[in-house]
């Protein structure tokens, strides 16, 4: 079975606050709901399968359900992969509507971080009995560090420097200037990345992205609803989603789970890196970005350094327009869980509906990938490949 | 630019059925693992059934000499820097580590370590590495 135009996107909607010291999580995740339901022009009353991770509040889907008040339900997924997982929500919904098991799947995210304090320098949060802790956390890893790891290596092995690291930043930058709601809008150049302070080398305070509340909602739907919406109509054209971790002590820090899911996304889709006129890519820290663009075949490997370099990703100047909203390194990256707004910014653009600044002139063929968890141990993976009708 | 080597305090280290035996060992100065009794594969961190195979497994000792596979400097995630590493051990398996009693600042990736312990709050001894 394939999912390839088996279900649509017709409802995508991000939340526009970046700090929500007065709203709760749940209030945050039910406006998201809201927001992307309007968007498709659908109803609670119209929702049969719910998805959602490790950000809401409660046990599985059972508290934010009942919160939210859907009682249609007949399909739940709470596949938790970080922040990858709205992206296989994605997937999942397409496969479910694929086969019958649903015909509008909701799927939301939101979080706190920047009210709560929580950051990529502070211990990763980790349940009992989860069994590499025991091996690691007397070694303090924490999300910078275990990104700036692979960074370090990426350098080793290919030459990468922090100048080509740098130019993610600014085109990310470029991009944000344009959208009012981002939380950095002040476009940077490579000298101040490199200028930022060192937090783990080798990664300076601009290769990483913000910490922001907020969060987004995605509705899924069978292409017949689609249809007769008002809205744009994006089909679902491929999806791959794969977990990579240590290999059992057989390190390899050279490639990334978008080595595993871009191919078999491509090859759902039946398309190549090379006809993709938009990608969103997860911005974690500039070094997710340039792996998974060597990843996903966009350049060869060990060549993303000079992919990245002299602004081939800034819309309208390179041959890669990425991440137009600001991306996690400006704009939002809510809950510090960035996948559902990458999917949100690829709906935007194959609507027409980017800032026309960043607006990639007749888009019909997007891109969506997510790396959630840790770079430099172990990562959920997804790709998503989108098209509009 | 030097950034010296500062002891910081380490948390009790986790003692389960899958560890003891590892912490009763370094407490000696021992550096060990588990490797699997049917395929014969070593492999970090140690398990029960072998990640390879799913065979039984068994402790062997390693002999706490490798090499920097990679290295970061965290330092700005408290008020000591600390170095975090994978070092890839002679044996063949690459465990996550940090490297001790040296400049940070002259650390490279592919340079010669050997195992040292560190006491950890509660007395265990944790295994971390200095250069060779």
């Amino acid at each position: 079975m394939t999912i390839k135009r088996k279900a649509c996107i017709a409802g995508a909607y991000e939340h526009p606050t970046r700090k929500a010291p007065d709203k709760t999580v749940a209030q945050l995740h039910a406006e998201c709901a809201r927001g992307a339901l309007a968007d498709a022009g659908l109803t609670l009353q119209d929702v049969d399968g719910y998805f959602c991770a490790g950000d809401a509040p409660g046990l599985g889907a059972n508290n934010m359900a009942d919160y939210l008040g859907l009682t249609k339900l007949r399909h739940i997924d709470t596949t938790d992969t970080g922040g990858s997982a709205y992206l296989i929500h994605v997937s999942h919904a397409a496969q479910a509507i694929a086969a019958g098991k649903c015909d509008v799947a909701l799927v939301t995210l939101a979080g706190r971080p920047r009210s709560e304090g929580s950051s990529g320098v502070a211990p990763r949060l980790v349940t009992a009995n989860t069994p590499d802790v025991p091996w690691e956390m007397p070694y303090s890893p924490v999300i910078v560090n275990m990104y700036a790891l692979a960074a370090a290596r990426h350098m080793h092995e290919y030459g990468t420097t922090s100048e080509q690291l740098a130019w993610i930043k600014v085109a990310a930058a470029a991009h944000a200037q344009h959208n009012p709601n981002a939380m950095l809008r002040e476009p940077v150049t490579v000298e101040e990345v490199l200028a930022s302070p060192m937090i783990s080398d080798p990664l300076h305070k601009l290769d990483c992205c913000v910490v922001s509340d907020g969060g987004g909602a995605l509705v899924v739907v069978r292409p017949e609803i689609a249809a007769r919406l008002k809205r744009p109509v994006v089909n679902i054209l491929g999806a791959g989603e794969t977990i990579k971790g240590q290999l059992g002590g057989h390190v390899d820090l050279t490639w990334s789970g978008a080595a595993i899911s871009g191919p078999i996304a491509f090859k759902e889709a039946g398309v190549s890196p090379a006809d993709i006129q938009y990608a969103s890519i997860y911005d974690s820290f500039t070094i997710t970005v340039l792996m998974q663009l060597e990843d996903l075949g966009f350049c060869k490997k060990g060549e993303g350094g000079r992919f990245v370099a002299d602004g081939n990703l800034i819309s309208g100047v390179g041959t890669l327009p990425f991440n137009t909203d600001g991306g996690g390194l400006c704009n939002n990256h809510p809950a510090n869980r960035g996948g559902i707004t990458k999917v949100i910014e690829a709906v935007r653009q194959l609507r027409g509906e980017a800032h026309p600044k960043v607006q990639v002139p007749d888009c019909t063929l997007a891109l969506a990938q997510g790396t959630g968890g840790l770079l430099g141990s172990r990562h959920g993976s997804a790709t998503l490949i989108m098209e509009r009708q | 630019m030097t950034t010296p080597y500062t002891e910081r305090p380490l948390a009790p280290v986790t003692v389960d059925a899958a560890t003891e035996h590892f912490w009763t060992q370094a407490k000696e100065g021992l550096l060990c693992t588990r490797r699997c009794t049917s395929c014969g594969e070593v492999h970090w961190y140690p398990r029960a059934l072998c990640p390879f195979c799913m065979g039984d497994t068994e402790w062997c000792s390693l002999s706490g000499l490798g090499t920097i596979y990679s290295v970061s400097v965290t330092r700005r995630a408290g008020p000591i820097a600390y170095a975090i590493a994978y070092v890839a051990l002679d044996e063949g398996i690459t465990l996550l580590t940090n490297i001790v009693d040296c400049d940070f600042d002259d650390l490279k990736i592919g340079q010669r370590v050997e195992v040292t312990f560190k006491p950890a709050e509660g007395g265990a001894m944790v295994p971390m590495f200095k250069p060779a």
